[in-house]
């Protein structure tokens, strides 16, 4: 598919001239977007369209081109967009472009390029052969990085409104407790159903994302989450030392931070259960170990290591431990957490402002993502970056959890 | 008084071919083109009692008698015509040196943009037509809407024979109009039926179309239109206007008549 813009300008409504524009290309094969249409306000004052043509081939493009332009069609000059080498590692050149979450393309050397992988609050860099261009963290820079500069030759599209007619198809960030949450949970669920019928071995293959936190152990959300893991509709998890810990406690212990689950009263010396459950594990030497050995037998991370599950552990400065796996170095828990994001089709952020956020943060807004949190800040704040397609739900993450089981099939 | 500029034909004459009524071939007879030029003259000044005024003509120039061309004229601004073809292009220097002779403030369009004057730009107190594709680009609207302070509606022209728009179509005082619906393409068609009240908006027939009925000048109730338009006159006569026959033969083999030899002076 190849696209032009084109500009029409004069008293195209009333005589008829931008319909007659719109039905030529539409006759000729194309399709447009009237991108931006300003309409006189006085009967003397000129109208203005900006339409996208897109076309099958460049050769259709250009008979699209040659019809209209006796109509008034402007084809819009293109500029090539601007790059300065990055004066040092980690530091970018003034006026750099700052990205957004949406898919962008950047014209360098009179061509339109893909700007690979999308995410809100990078850079662009340029390479010449074969030309590409790919978003960068400002501190992954490196000195003489042909880093993308002011605003010309770049493009940023609107995402198309999705296909499916669930609730991410409205494309409403709207964020309620007072919504009704049902179908927004069953339609979670047929989406983690067709992920997992698509599955294949390729890496590009479709995942969902879980990012979650302590509080899914503690209000009982433990024993759907690990079951939903074991069926195999989780591919990647994203989350810190507590929820793992507290996970692991629970299957040494029976407890959550002290708390016996059965019971809901604390037991004695209850407080040093994760403790000496994060100092078992570090003397096994990984999670992946004490699973393997048999120590951890059942849960959220035993579940995990036996479907494979892509974890990435990011510590933070209150953190016990931590466990083998924390990355403690919250740049390289970034680069860790962006790593895992490539087939990411859902993304389900649950109980967790830290990791919510900041996989948020890191997501293309093309993701249907859901929030679940008992604070409504914590969705709000999601829905706050403008996501097209994110669902907030202020309620209960166990009662979340414990739904959506029982939607994919779980008798608990 | 209405103020009307013509040329006398003393250079006139089909010396090439840029439309399809012209052919080197079927010469104008030189005096009877005069006499039916003077005779245009006699209606105009004495029976409706217009104001004329003449421009010099100019040896090799023998289209310069179609001042219909010479360009737009509104409120005191004259933008002059930028011709499509070089054998017309001669004639813009004579008609800017009138325009600023007489004290008219002279505004020029881009020079990428063609554009044919009255010739192809007409029409009502409230708003004009634009006539283009075969003389001028849709694009010299924009600039002369915002020039004139006018809406400007472009109708696209698709037949050769009707080169300009007001060789097919005529604004008439009271918010009539003739006009030929094949000149022009299926949109246009639709702009202009919409833009004219029902009852008031005359389709000449093809017979007469090719008469140019179409090339004709209103002045108030007065219509001067070229001989063998029965039909066309009929309906003029029944609207309450009043024709007034002109034969203009002699300047039908260039592809004019009584409008393309006149500009309305304002």
């Amino acid at each position: 598919m190849v696209s032009q813009t084109v500009t029409l300008q004069g008293h195209i409504i009333d005589s008829l001239i931008l319909a007659k524009v719109l039905d030529t290309i539409v006759m000729l094969g194309g399709t447009f977007t009237l991108s931006e249409v300003a309409i006189g306000t006085k009967r003397e004052d000129l109208s203005h369209a900006t339409i996208r043509i897109e076309a099958p081939t460049p050769g259709l493009l250009q008979d699209i081109l040659t019809a209209i332009q006796p109509h008034g069609a402007v084809v819009e000059t293109e500029q090539d967009c601007t790059v300065t080498p990055a004066p040092a590692d980690g530091i970018l050149p003034e006026d750099f472009h700052a990205t957004s979450h949406l898919p962008t393309q950047i014209r360098y050397q009179g061509t339109w390029l893909d700007v690979l992988q999308t995410e809100m609050d990078l850079a662009i860099i340029v390479t010449s052969s074969p030309p590409s261009a790919s978003m960068i963290p400002m501190g992954s820079v490196k000195k003489g990085d042909l880093v993308v500069v002011g605003r010309e030759g770049i493009r940023v599209f609107p995402l198309e409104r999705p296909a499916e007619r669930d609730v991410f198809g409205f494309m409403e960030a709207q964020v309620s407790s007072e919504r009704p949450y049902r179908h927004v949970i069953g339609d979670v669920a047929k989406r983690m159903q067709a992920i997992k019928e698509r599955r294949t071995n390729n890496p590009l293959t479709p995942k969902v994302l879980f990012a979650g936190g302590p509080a899914i152990v503690h209000a009982g959300g433990r024993e759907a989450l690990s079951w939903i893991i074991q069926e195999g509709y989780i591919h990647v998890l994203f989350c810190g030392n507590a929820l793992a810990a507290h996970d692991m406690e629970a299957n040494l212990y029976g407890t959550s931070l002290g708390y016996n689950l059965g019971a809901g009263r604390s037991v004695p010396h209850g407080h040093e259960h994760h403790l000496r459950t994060i100092n078992r594990i570090r003397a096994i030497g990984s999670i992946q170990q004490a699973v393997e050995q048999g120590i951890i037998t059942e849960g959220i991370m035993a579940a995990c290591v036996d479907q494979q599950v892509h974890m990435v552990l990011a510590g933070t400065i209150r953190d016990d431990g931590p466990l083998p796996e924390v990355i403690t170095d919250s740049i390289q828990a970034q680069e860790g957490m962006r790593a895992a994001l490539p087939g990411v089709k859902l993304a389900l952020l649950v109980a967790s402002t830290l990791h919510a956020v900041a996989t948020g943060n890191l997501l293309p807004a093309s993701v249907p993502t859901v929030c679940v949190d008992i604070n409504p800040a914590v969705p709000t704040k999601l829905s706050d970056r403008g996501s097209f397609q994110a669902v907030g739900l202020v309620m209960d993450s166990s009662s979340f959890l414990r739904e959506l089981a029982r939607e994919l099939g779980w008798k608990g | 008084m209405s103020r009307l500029l013509m040329c006398p034909p003393d250079y006139y004459g089909i010396e090439y071919e840029i439309n399809p009524w012209m052919r080197v071939s079927n010469q104008s007879n030189g005096n009877r083109a005069r006499t039916q030029w003077q005779a245009l003259t006699q209606v105009l000044e004495k029976e409706i009692g217009v104001k004329l005024e003449f421009m010099e003509p100019a040896p090799g120039l023998p289209d310069l008698v179609f001042t219909a061309n010479a360009g737009v004229l509104h409120e005191g601004r004259a933008v002059p015509s930028r011709f499509r073809h070089p054998e017309r292009q001669r004639e813009e220097r004579h008609f800017i040196d009138w325009f600023a002779e007489k004290g008219y403030e002279v505004i020029s369009l881009d020079a990428e943009w063609d554009f044919e004057g009255a010739g192809d730009l007409l029409g009502f107190p409230e708003f004009w037509f634009g006539g283009y594709r075969q003389r001028s680009d849709i694009r010299a609207y924009d600039q002369l809407s915002t020039i004139f302070s006018k809406r400007i509606l472009p109708v696209e022209l698709v037949d050769q024979r009707f080169y300009h728009l007001d060789t097919c179509l005529c604004p008439l005082s009271g918010g009539g109009l003739l006009y030929f619906p094949h000149a022009f393409d299926a949109y246009a068609q639709k702009v202009i039926a919409a833009h004219v009240e029902q009852g008031k908006l005359f389709a000449v027939p093809s017979s007469e179309s090719e008469r140019f009925a179409c090339n004709a000048v209103c002045v108030d109730r007065h219509v001067v239109l070229p001989t063998g338009c029965p039909e066309t006159m009929a309906w003029l006569t029944q609207q309450g206007y009043i024709p007034h026959p002109v034969e203009l033969d002699e300047f039908l083999k260039a592809g004019g008549s009584a409008k393309c030899l006149t500009l309305a002076l304002d």
